[in-house]
């Protein structure tokens, strides 16, 4: 999966994790929580989502590599390289 | 009121909001008991497939936003629409009111069985390894979790909790609730009771097993109580929330009152898990009686409990004739028959339809009685059409419940 895939898989995770937000505008280098309302329960989600979907598994350690798009566009990258996208 | 209470005793309703089956707000809901008109449907559900039920129409994104929706549980997206539509009939200066003063307490027959039902499902398709299983569990699985997810949405925070009584639940919650402003630990009681009981497949199963579960090539005809050929409960979902508050306050700021609650009574069997037990369910009709101070002549409508069930059905009718048998203007109904048995709902729903009659003075019906089972007669029991009377002052509501839990409300005209 490519940089570009990954950013799309993580979108549409939050879509269903945010379903009355508009994620058009989502800034890659600024906090997704200074964007969208979300708070530890949502990210939990996300890692959720990433485990059942891909197999991912993200450490508690690691949860804080997923604050802003890009940081965890680049977490993921290492991770889903060789993943296809479902 | 009980016999010699100050006026700080007296507790009236002045907001309902509700969702049925056959209506999502009381004035159509009240039409539908009156016209006839059946909220059973068709319905599915994994596992136990095709059967029927009670099903809710309510608009969910009315007071939750979807990430609410999602996050939280059927019941307390039924909580938090009741509850909200009750505030807004009450005349509530809502804004001004102080959240700390305001009580919620809901009644369930059992939560948790959904959701719970729904993880497992989910976890099969990962081999049951429980890395998988949600981190929303326990939230939505926590006892409290209706009235929890209501005191969220409304920003309450004096005190919530649910009240697990079985079927008398809805009628637990309304007790509840006039207690606690009795005593003063609230100043306003959103008080009643919610189902999600639709959305497991286990109490249709359990039901089932049990031989107590309802059907009918025609749904709208499957919930049949006191009728030769009623074959068992249809499940519905739905809630009820009233606006409870002390009569002085009510009648202080001009609020528009529904009713009195008059009197009250919860009791038990202790003789069966399922099987009720009518001499215990008439001490608690006569216990709320009494405290209402009133006697059986008092009564104009007796709401019964009745779910279609062969035995229950015949044994609260003994409990009434052993209540009511001599009095001349009672008059007997069931809302089961139009909408299934709601659960934890159904008390506080089968009173919400009855106490339009105050305005009205009719006495809606029990239907689908094809063929009365001649251990079902009763006197006064109005049968398929509404009862129109000159005057309704005193309604009694009956509620029962499994593990013998047996509840009575008694609202008077004000």
């Amino acid at each position: 999966m490519t940089s570009g895939e990954i950013k799309e898989v993580v979108l549409d995770i939050l879509e269903g994790i945010a379903p009355d937000e508009d994620l058009s505008g989502i800034v890659d280098d600024v906090p997704l929580r200074e964007q969208l309302e979300l708070d530890s329960m949502d990210f939990l989600d996300i890692v959720m989502e990433l485990r059942k979907r891909y197999r991912v598994q993200i450490p508690e350690d690691d949860y804080v590599e997923l604050a802003t798009m890009q940081s965890t566009v680049d977490y993921l990258a290492p991770l889903m390289k060789d993943l296809q996208k479902v | 009121m009980i016999a010699g209470a100050d006026q700080r005793e007296r507790i009236v309703i002045t907001g309902i909001g509700l969702t049925a089956p056959n209506g999502n707000d009381l004035p159509t809901y009240r039409e539908s008991l009156l016209e006839g008109r059946s909220g059973v449907t068709p319905y599915e559900i994994r596992y136990v497939g095709k059967t029927v039920a009670g099903v809710c129409k309510f608009d969910e994104l009315r007071y939750q936003k979807r990430k609410d929706v999602r996050r939280g549980t059927r019941a307390g997206s039924v909580g938090i629409y009741c509850a909200n539509e009750a505030i807004a009939d009450s005349g509530l200066d809502w804004p001004n009111v102080d959240r700390a003063s305001v009580g919620v307490f809901v009644g369930v027959t059992e939560h948790g069985n959904v959701e719970t039902e729904n993880e497992i499902h989910e976890l099969k398709g990962f081999d049951y390894d429980t890395k998988f299983w949600s981190h929303h569990h326990n939230p939505r699985t926590v006892a409290n979790n209706p009235a929890g997810e209501i005191s969220l949405n409304l920003g309450i925070t004096g005190p919530h909790y649910t009240i697990g009584a079985a079927c008398a639940a809805g009628n637990a919650g309304i007790i509840q609730g006039t207690q606690l402003l009795r005593l003063g630990e609230c100043d306003v009681a959103l008080a009643g009771g919610v189902s999600e009981s639709i959305h497991t497949f286990g109490i249709f199963a359990s039901f089932k097993s049990q031989g107590a579960l309802a059907s009918h090539e025609d749904p709208t005809r499957a919930s049949r109580p006191f009728d030769a050929q009623r074959n068992g409960i249809v499940v519905a979902e739905g809630g009820c929330i009233y606006v409870l508050e002390r009569y002085d306050d009510a009648r202080r700021r001009g609020a528009r009152i529904y009713g009195e609650i008059a009197g009250y009574a919860m009791n038990s069997d202790a003789s069966d898990f399922v099987l009720p037990n009518p001499e215990r369910q008439a001490e608690c009709m006569a216990l709320a009686l009494r405290r209402a101070g009133m006697n059986s002549d008092d009564v104009d409508i007796v709401s019964t409990h009745a779910t279609g069930t062969a035995s229950g059905d015949v044994q609260e009718c003994q409990a009434v004739r052993r209540v009511f048998g001599a009095s001349p203007r009672i008059r007997v109904n069931n809302a089961k028959s139009f909408i299934g048995h709601s659960m934890g709902a159904a008390g506080a729903l089968e009173l919400a339809g009855n106490l339009p009659a105050f305005y009205d003075g009719a006495c809606h019906a029990t239907i689908n009685v094809d063929e009365l089972d001649p251990e079902c007669e009763l006197a006064g029991l109005v049968i398929n059409q509404p009862h129109e009377s000159s005057q309704v002052d005193v309604i009694l509501n009956n509620s029962f419940g499994m593990l013998g839990i047996n509840s009575v409300v008694i609202v008077k005209r004000v």
